[in-house]
């Protein structure tokens, strides 16, 4: 059973997705449960993983037995076991956070939200874990058609939202199939590693060239790179809080993820840095879309298409030190995986709680009866923000640093200044919020009755008018980023760095 | 000069760390004033402890160190309390316990909203000055430069007006810019160096950098630093940050924020580049310049305030360039001058702006206009300003005296005699601006008669004894601290591995 741990998470994932609507068909309450415990378990089996490749084996699970390149391979090495174990626990957080929303933000509906909840981050987890070029586009159509209907559970203009995500999701996922049929007609094979041993082989080839092209921009639209970003303001607007907390920390990340496999370990780095510099393509416009994110989230006047638009800018991050194609800018693009899961998380559940608990998440009308009431979301809003502007000691100050190092030794002042540039913008937009919920007292007294649509739910003076289910998962996610940040160097010298990309 | 002694021990940790424990304690007492209270204390005169031990083994040459953990791979969070780290934490600390006592007189006196925020803010500001203070190497000085950024935000915009935040605003734009460029230069300095750790005499050793790359490299430094160092252009958030609580004011926009940034300045200029390569491309030349200029501009705006905290802001954009320019002229009595004007101008300062600040708890005056007579009510508080102002004018017997004695030495040293009558300019600017004020204190009548008299204890002890031990150390300055055996073994630590 054990020695199958890699290939457990997404079967679990899967098994529960579809017992959720059998069990829960006559009591909707079963469906949470079952979706955290689910979530648990991943959580659990991440965390066995990563110790099992902590001393730097990369193990490969042949799935149903089948010897790879005939059958399909599982990958465990320190890049999917981390990515995995940032995924599997951010998602326990946003589901147990999910549960104080259900009344609100998915209004009768728990039963198909957990089952999709589910779907999502088994499409996701397999993602992760799979060495196969094909199943990969199987687990990415799971994850993406998952993430249609999560994003469509929302409020009115949520469907048009997720339809837009739906044409402009499927394009990608095509456009990434058509890729591996070239790659295929190439090479003949579909395994990652098989593909990559025969490439060097196969000489310059026209088709290789069109084949990673078609991929990376396949999977740049579901990344959300500039200027393929735009399904996502609308999708994370729009969409109930609780998918947005899921799909923006986890679903771009995905799409990072399969463009540093794909770029990285099956075409090379060489390749895409040099023979086919498509690298540098990805950095300029990462480049330009951190730019463009950030100046649009300034623009903007709710609180969750801010947060959209400061994903395009952070996406960029990522994409930046992707396409820098040296140590230092891979180490703070993983990083950053992993750091803008957790503050992106964290941030969407802070809207979630200002939504359900205020009313509303309009910039403008946030005065500091927020604080007052909810002081544990303020608190993690606040760290949080922090992270984003990159101030240490949280973790954003490193990805910061590393992609300022990275840019240094790529000699590419352009995007050393962009990087800073960024960390400006950001902390404009997130002060913009921190003085009106610190400072800005309240226009009018408001009686009680007209601020909170629900009231007489107040747990306690210590929790906040939040309670406890709504504040911690909030605290944890955010607080951690002080953690992560203090230790950073535990993850990039224990994992980051075992799994630096030959050749780089 | 040989390389001191290197001993791992916990008093930098302690230092740096129990202003941040008490922070925690603070909070925790919320709306228990005295509690509270008492926490600010035992965490200063703890952290003042905590420094005192660590001086005698500076001064026989050992310096205590503490690695935390590595932050980054090949930098260690590392604190090493050397003989520049232990003089700037002395006058940190030092006056923490004076300005703790004063604030709470003066929080007490206007009754001030927000006060858990208020002391749990200072103690984490004094948290990251130590910490600048002793950091090993420049990503622990950015760490702790950079918390000490946001810590201050809560106290610019205590008052919570209009005013007020339109003045945190400006503070951010400022320093939150300047955390950026000093990132970046530090990423540069880390590729072109390989190391971060501060070295005197610079850390550049035997790497070859081009005429471009150094000056880019250093201007993206002083921006960095010299935002807080308030060299001009860069000091227009100083004057608008007055429109925090005068403690604030006292001990931040006098001695703690200000200083980390000129600290930043003479780190920059002595532990990162080193007094070779500053002389090699004429970096000292154009800090100086910038620096003079500064001093000249500050004392003829500070003219032109009639606020009374205004006036003294543009009094320490321009004092805190003489210490600018003493470390940039790098001639061994010059650094002694620039360290020791440190703590200098940091006890008139700080004098100054206790009075200022007893004033207004007392009698609701900002305006220097309003002061007529003042003085008459006011005798101590009024003396003792009398007291600073004639130490910045920098006449005998105070310390303000022998910090610029040593700057005009290090200037002819230098081999020019152009700072030195910048010098002596702005000596007389300095008394012009201050002249006025203790004229109208002490000589005029007022036009209505004061309601109150004298400010409370609280707020006249801490005034009193920093005037007088600006008086103290003008007589002797190596009393009790030994700063001038400090300052002369940085200057000579500086000036001494490249054997200038």
């Amino acid at each position: 059973m054990i020695q199958n741990s890699p290939a457990l998470i997404p079967l679990i994932l899967l098994a529960i997705a579809i017992l959720i609507p059998v069990l829960a068909l006559k009591k909707e309450k079963l469906a949470f449960p079952l979706a955290a415990g689910a979530s648990f378990v991943s959580v659990i089996i991440a965390c066995y993983n990563i110790t099992r490749i902590l001393n730097g084996v990369r193990i490969s699970y042949h799935f149903g037995g089948w010897i790879p390149p005939l059958g399909i391979e599982y990958v465990l090495d320190p890049l999917s076991a981390f990515i995995a174990l940032v995924v599997n626990v951010v998602a326990f957080f946003v589901i147990w956070h999910s549960h104080g929303l259900q009344a609100t933000e998915i209004t009768g509906r728990p039963v198909p939200y957990y089952a999709l909840t589910l779907l999502f981050l088994c499409g996701a987890n397999g993602i992760i874990i799979t060495g196969d070029l094909f199943n990969l586009y199987v687990f990415l159509e799971i994850f993406s058609l998952a993430a249609y209907g999560l994003i469509g559970i929302g409020e009115k203009k949520a469907p048009v939202a997720a339809f837009r995500y739906l044409i402009m999701g499927t394009i990608g996922a095509s456009f990434y199939l058509i890729g591996i049929g070239f790659l295929y007609m190439v090479t003949g094979s579909l395994n990652m590693a098989d593909v990559k041993a025969i490439l060097p082989l196969v000489g310059p080839n026209p088709a290789v060239n069109v084949a990673l092209t078609l991929m990376v921009v396949g999977i740049g639209i579901k990344m959300a790179i500039f200027p393929l970003h735009g399904w996502l303001p609308d999708s994370y607007t729009y969409a109930p809080s609780t998918s947005a907390a899921l799909i923006a920390p986890i679903g771009t990340k995905i799409g990072a993820y399969v463009i540093i496999r794909i770029m990285f370990f099956v075409f090379g780095v060489s390749f895409v840095d040099k023979e086919f510099p498509i690298a540098d393509v990805v950095a300029w416009l990462s480049a330009a879309g951190i730019i463009y994110g950030s100046v649009m989230a300034i623009a903007q006047k709710e609180l969750k298409r801010m947060l959209a638009y400061s994903s395009v800018a952070q996406i960029g991050y990522i994409g930046l030190g992707i396409g820098m194609a040296n140590p230092l800018g891979y180490i703070g693009a993983v990083l950053h995986i992993l750091n803008h899961a957790f503050m992106k998380g964290s941030l969407f559940l802070v809207a979630a709680n200002l939504r359900k608990k205020m009313g509303h998440s309009d910039i403008e009308k946030m005065d500091s009866t927020c604080r007052k009431k909810l002081p544990w979301t303020t608190a993690a809003f606040t760290v949080a923000a922090l992270s984003m502007i990159g101030l240490p000691p949280t973790a954003g100050f490193f990805s910061k640093w590393y992609l300022a190092l990275g840019a240094v030794d790529k000699g590419n002042w352009l995007f050393l200044a962009v990087i800073m540039v960024s960390s400006l913008l950001n902390a404009v937009y997130f002060f913009r919020i921190l003085e009106n919920i610190y400072l800005k007292s309240p226009l009018v007294r408001p009686t009680e009755g007209a601020i909170s649509p629900e009231n007489g739910n107040d747990e306690g003076h210590f929790a906040g008018k939040e309670g406890y289910s709504l504040a911690i998962p909030v605290v944890v996610l955010s607080f951690s980023l002080l953690a992560i940040g203090l230790w950073n160097s535990a993850i990039v010298k224990g994992i980051i760095q075992n799994i630096i990309p030959p050749g780089m | 000069m040989t390389d001191p002694e290197i001993y791992r021990s916990l008093l930098p940790l302690y230092a740096v760390m129990v202003s941040l424990v008490a922070a925690v304690f603070i909070i925790l007492s919320d709306r228990r004033t005295l509690l509270r209270e008492f926490w600010t204390l035992a965490a200063s005169v703890a952290k003042f402890s905590f420094v005192l031990l660590l001086l005698p083994g500076v001064l026989a040459g050992k310096v205590a160190e503490f690695t935390f953990w590595e932050i980054s791979p090949g930098i260690s969070l590392a604190l090493k309390a050397d003989s520049f780290g232990v003089f700037f934490a002395l006058i940190a600390s030092g006056l923490w316990m004076l300005t703790s006592i004063y604030s709470i007189g003066y929080v007490r006196g206007l009754n001030e909203h927000k006060q858990t925020r208020y002391f749990a803010s200072f103690a984490i500001c004094l948290s990251a000055t130590i910490g600048v203070a002793f950091s090993a190497n420049l990503l622990t000085f950015i760490f702790f430069y950079e918390i000490l950024t946001i810590a201050t935000y809560p106290l610019v915009i205590h008052k919570e007006t209009q005013a007020a935040i339109a003045a945190g605003r400006k503070y951010l734009v400022y320093t939150l810019t300047a955390g950026v460029l000093l990132i970046t230069a530090a990423a540069w300095t880390y590729r072109l160096a390989g190391t971060l750790d501060f070295k005197a005499g610079g850390i550049f050793g035997d790497v070859l950098l081009s005429p471009v790359t150094v000056s880019v490299l250093f201007a993206l430094f002083i921006g960095g630093v010299g935002v807080k160092a308030a060299i001009m252009p860069l000091h227009s958030w100083l004057p608008a940050a007055m429109v925090a609580p005068t403690p604030v004011s006292a001990l931040l926009h006098a001695v703690a924020v200000v200083k980390s940034g000129v600290f930043g300045v003479v780190r920059v200029v002595g532990f990162v580049f080193g007094p070779q390569l500053m002389r090699q491309f004429d970096l000292n030349i154009i800090l100086a310049i910038f620096a003079g200029v500064t001093i000249i501009l500050a004392s003829l705006l500070a003219f032109r305030q009639d606020n009374l905290k205004h006036r003294l802001a543009y009094s320490t954009v321009g004092h805190l360039s003489y210490i600018v320019l003493g470390a940039a002229l790098l001639s061994p009595a010059s650094l002694v001058g620039s360290l020791l004007h440190i703590a200098s101008h940091a006890t008139m300062k700080i004098t100054l702006f206790f009075c200022a600040g007893a004033i207004y708890v007392t009698h609701h005056k900002e305006k220097i206009s309003e002061l007529d007579g003042i003085g008459r009510v006011m005798p101590w508080t009024m003396g003792a300003f009398t007291i600073g102002a004639i130490g910045l004018a920098g006449l005998p017997p105070l310390n303000g005296f022998i910090s610029k004695w040593q700057l005009g030495l290090g200037s002819l040293q230098y081999g020019s005699a152009v700072p030195l009558a910048l010098l002596l300019l702005s000596g007389i600017l300095n008394a012009g601006y201050f002249a006025p004020v203790i004229y109208r204190a002490f000589f005029k009548s007022p036009s209505t008669p004061f309601t109150k008299g004298e400010a409370s204890p609280a707020m006249i002890i801490p005034l009193a004894v920093t005037a007088f031990l600006s008086i103290l150390w003008g007589i002797r300055p190596d009393l009790f601290l030994h700063f001038y055996s400090l300052a002369a073994q940085v200057s000579g630590s500086i000036l001494g591995v490249t054997g200038s």
